[in-house]
């Protein structure tokens, strides 16, 4: 399991909600420079997960290793590293995309003048460059999700936690937003712990996957390796959906 | 404190470019112009009965009934609402929103957004009550012809450091009730309610408390133990209330001549003979040791007003 250095590692996580495990005993890891993709139902756990290991939420047992930091202790330095997109994630709408980034980048004390560029830079790489001036609340849904991800790339993270990026984009956005990830990765050598349903396109970007339902990490690993555990040494080659569906399937 | 900064800053842009700020402003713009106004008319006539003393005449502008209503009495009232408007979708908006999550995920701590939201809100109350403050002073030169005396000068300063805490202590109570609750018109609500309760309710059912657990039976003849405890405990329980800490705290700095608060029956024979023998204003430091109590009380619960929602935004789950 360690043969890559692992970037992130959770040790028997577990997160409680009265007498419900919203996150049950989970541990696995990410590596330094991979795709993770992180699947699973809604309500499986990924979204408390990710708080966890970003030192929002408190975990009722266990530990987790992010960076090599403990998030309980450590999250500011945590979050100088990571960027995160939260599910659903909402903007000023009265903003525009400038000021929307503006104001990130003062809240990561990034100083005035190096965010202008920065600002332009990324908005750029976004494909945003031609909308800065225009108001986020007449952003369309795809729009929007890119900035997200402009947001989360002023401050220059190792790591990405993109939390549903997808959800709710046509098949177009969908596609471009999961090519910018890949591109991220590719060029700038940035970890991401990608959650999404669209299955095909974590397919085609993921180094590993894995699979988490009702709280608990079921599979972890390369699409080949899942593939063999679950159907056997067949010659076929299985999609992620067929994979994932036996996962839920069985559960 | 980068992240407390950034958010101060957004959130004063916010404020400042909203239209509830150019609402709240006009509305109390306009009613301090009136109130002003028609204390300045009232003040005019006085001064040409030559019924007045020279003295003190510029704080009058702000403590004349002009008609009903001071200036004063008018903050009392309604000052409150300027720190409920300011702050009672301060949290769940953000939550409702979606931002909320995203600004505490950057690198700050969280209670950068809570005192970030708070100054900033005061910030916005400064500014509105130094600016209402100026604007009488000068319709009050251009109408009265008077200078303010350099004591008048300190005794508004103090009025309006006591203003600025009172109206916070309402702005700390709606930022607390938008942690509480998730919906912004429940919040708005809420704040309303508690401004009502505690400003009148309390303020008007001191007395009927007052009368039911110490009854003054006034049959045979009047029982003046009976009556001071009943005074007493009406005096006590409307310390309840905010608005009459406010009232009491402002009284004897606004006014020079007021020597005390407590009412004429709980004063002792020493201070009745005082208050009758001598006319003259209190110093500046003699009407501060009056109503220091009062000052201090306020103060108090507007810091544990805050200090209570503090933490509770400090223990609550970000994503409730």
């Amino acid at each position: 399991m360690t043969e890559a250095e692992s970037i992130i590692t959770t040790i028997g996580l577990t997160k409680r909600y009265g007498r419900q495990n919203a996150v049950d005993s989970l541990s696995f890891q990410v590596r330094d420079g991979e795709i993770f993709g992180f699947l699973g139902p809604n309500g499986a756990g990924k979204s408390t997960t990710l708080l966890m290991l970003l030192g929002l939420t408190r975990p009722t047992e266990g530990s987790a290793l992010v960076c090599g930091l403990n998030p309980q202790r450590r999250a500011m330095e945590i979050k100088r590293m990571v960027g995160y997109l939260p599910e659903n994630v909402g903007y000023y709408g009265d903003m525009d995309a400038v000021q929307t980034l503006e104001f990130i980048a003062d809240l990561n004390g990034i100083a005035r003048k190096e965010a202008g560029d920065k600002i332009r830079d990324v908005l750029e790489l976004v494909g945003l460059g031609e909308n800065g001036r225009k108001k986020v609340g007449a952003y369309s849904r795809g729009m929007k999700q890119r900035l997200g991800i402009a947001e989360v790339l002023i401050k220059d993270p190792k790591v990405l936690f993109l939390d549903e990026p997808t959800l709710g984009l046509d098949p177009d956005g969908a596609i471009r937003l999961i090519e910018l990830v890949q591109s991220l990765n590719r060029e700038r050598g940035i970890t991401v712990l990608l959650s999404s349903h669209h299955l095909h396109q974590v397919q085609k970007i993921s180094h590993r996957v894995g699979i988490m339902i009702r709280g608990k990490m079921m599979a972890e690993g390369t699409i080949d390796t899942l593939a063999r555990e679950k159907f056997g040494l067949g010659d076929e080659k299985y999609t992620l959906e067929e994979i994932y569906m036996k996962y839920f399937q069985e559960e | 404190m980068g992240g407390l900064m950034a958010i101060y800053r957004k959130e004063l842009g916010d404020y400042f470019s909203s239209y509830r700020f150019v609402i709240l402003f006009a509305l109390i713009a306009m009613v301090s112009f009136i109130t002003s106004y028609i204390a300045a008319i009232s003040l005019r006539e006085s001064i040409a009965q030559d019924a007045m003393r020279g003295r003190f005449l510029f704080l009058m502008l702000f403590s004349t009934e002009g008609a009903r209503f001071s200036m004063i009495q008018f903050v009392a009232f309604f000052g409150p609402l300027i720190g409920l408007f300011l702050g009672f979708d301060a949290i769940n908006r953000e939550r409702a929103h979606g931002t909320l999550v995203k600004v505490v995920s950057q690198p700050i701590y969280r209670d950068a957004v809570i005192n970030g939201k708070f100054l900033a809100g005061v910030t916005v109350i400064i500014v509105m009550i130094v600016a209402i403050v100026l604007v009488i002073t000068g319709f009050g030169l251009t109408l009265l012809g008077v200078v303010p005396e350099v004591e008048e000068i300190l005794r508004m300063a103090v009025y309006v450091v006591i203003s600025i805490f009172y109206i916070s202590f309402w702005l700390g109570v709606s930022i607390l009730f938008s942690i509480l609750f998730r919906s912004t018109a429940t919040s708005a609500l809420a704040s309303v309610a508690a401004w009502i309760l505690l400003s009148f309710v309390v303020f008007f059912g001191a007395s009927a408390v007052a009368n039911a657990v110490a009854p003054v039976d006034q049959r045979g003849g009047v029982d003046m133990e009976a009556l001071m405890r009943n005074v007493r405990i009406t005096e006590n329980v409307s310390l309840f209330s905010p608005m009459v800490l406010y009232m009491n705290s402002t009284a004897t700095i606004v006014d020079p001549s007021v020597k005390t608060t407590k009412s004429f029956i709980l004063q002792g024979p020493w201070e009745q003979i005082l208050s009758a023998r001598f006319q003259n204003p209190l110093s500046l430091g003699q009407s501060l040791v009056v109503v220091i109590p009062y000052l201090i009380s306020l103060v108090a619960i507007t810091f544990i007003c805050f200090a209570v929602s503090y933490t509770v935004f400090m223990v609550q789950e970000i994503r409730m």
